[in-house]
């Protein structure tokens, strides 16, 4: 059986009763790994308390922050700073030199793009290349497709459908998330998996989108946070006693 | 031309805050289906509503089976009904009405 992650949850962390409602739809829909973008001001406490309440769901969370920084030196500070304080990095590419470094940089996850500007969509065959080399992924959201109506809609179509088609010849991963910043735009991964049809993504390469690509982006992050990880390939496997002079 | 058609029965639960009818959810779908797949789309699904319980917010409809995922993508881009915020959930889908009730225990 598959596990469905959604990555993109944005509920007001304030907001303790939405919070609870978000994750336990979340649960309802099969999900069982969520992505809450948080603060990046947030205590570890207040972390602790989240985790507390998806584990009651019985869902495993994911601490996400979205960059939304408005020059490439801007988006090297925020990263060195944020890089081991969550999980998963999101960069919200609002300009063409900004995209350009967020796919080079490996310390980057998702590359989101702004869904109601389809001139400042900038997944194009160059930005691929860089984010194939540098294993980010392309994060599609799904609730402006369901919030949009139509000339927008259509735009958004017809943008996602040229950059889906350009991320599968150049090899970088596509997830799908919702994006939902309430629980009616929250959706079960099948639902998501015929909308994204709409784009031309074949059901089976976006029901992987929405299982085992963000699993493998959470797997390789938990590992590199790990206190035993030295670099990739390289873990400490045994400490002091157990470990043989040499 | 195929002597039987293959249908499929799908099980949806409307999430909202008010109560809404079987005509308002019916609508909703053909409304959202049209947008999506237009006259032509629409005419290849053989789209019928079986039941629709407004108390327990429950309800079926039955498609032709090349047109399911047409049908879900339709369901999914649902998101208001009389101007509130609704979603509508697919709990099931089925071959036969008597399969589809007892997976999904309507």
């Amino acid at each position: 059986m598959r596990r469905f992650a959604d990555l993109h949850l944005q509920p007001s962390v304030k907001d303790s009763d939405q919070l609870n409602h978000m994750v336990s739809r979340a649960s309802e829909l099969g999900y069982r790994l969520v992505g809450i973008t948080l603060p990046p001001n947030i205590t570890q406490e207040k972390i602790r308390q989240l985790q507390d309440i998806c584990k009651d769901a019985g869902i495993d969370l994911v601490t996400r922050v979205d960059l939304t920084s408005k020059t490439p030196n801007q988006l090297l500070r925020e990263l060195r700073h944020f890089r081991r304080k969550f999980e998963t990095i999101s960069v919200v590419c609002t300009s063409k030199a900004v995209a350009r470094q967020a796919a080079k940089d490996r310390r980057v996850d998702l590359l989101s793009f702004p869904a109601t500007s389809s001139r400042r969509r900038f997944f194009d065959y160059a930005e691929a290349e860089l984010a194939s080399n540098a294993l980010s992924s392309l994060e599609v959201d799904m609730a402006p497709l369901l919030s949009l109506k139509s000339f927008s809609r259509i735009q958004l179509l017809s943008s996602l459908r040229k950059e889906v088609a350009i991320a599968k010849k150049f090899g970088v991963p596509v997830v799908i998330s919702s994006g939902a910043t309430n629980v009616y735009l929250m959706r079960g991964p099948y639902e998501y998996a015929a909308l994204a049809s709409l784009f031309d993504m074949a059901v089976s390469f976006a029901l992987r989108a929405l299982s085992e690509t963000p699993l493998n982006i959470v797997k390789r992050n938990r590992e590199k946070l790990s206190p035993n990880f030295i670099a990739p390939g390289i873990r400490i496997v045994r400490r002091k006693r157990n470990c043989p002079d040499t | 031309m195929p002597r039987h058609v293959r249908r499929r029965y799908l099980a949806l639960r409307v999430l909202s805050e008010q109560s809404i009818s079987k005509r308002d959810v019916m609508d909703a779908v053909w409304n959202a289906f049209l947008q999506l797949f237009g006259e032509h789309g629409a005419s290849q699904t053989n789209l019928t509503f079986i039941e629709y319980n407004s108390e327990k917010s429950c309800g079926i409809v039955r498609c032709s089976h090349k047109t399911v995922e047409m049908v879900r993508a339709s369901i999914a881009s649902i998101t208001e009904i009389n101007g509130k915020p609704v979603a509508i959930d697919i709990l099931g889908v089925s071959g036969t009405l008597k399969a589809l009730r007892e997976k999904v225990l309507l």
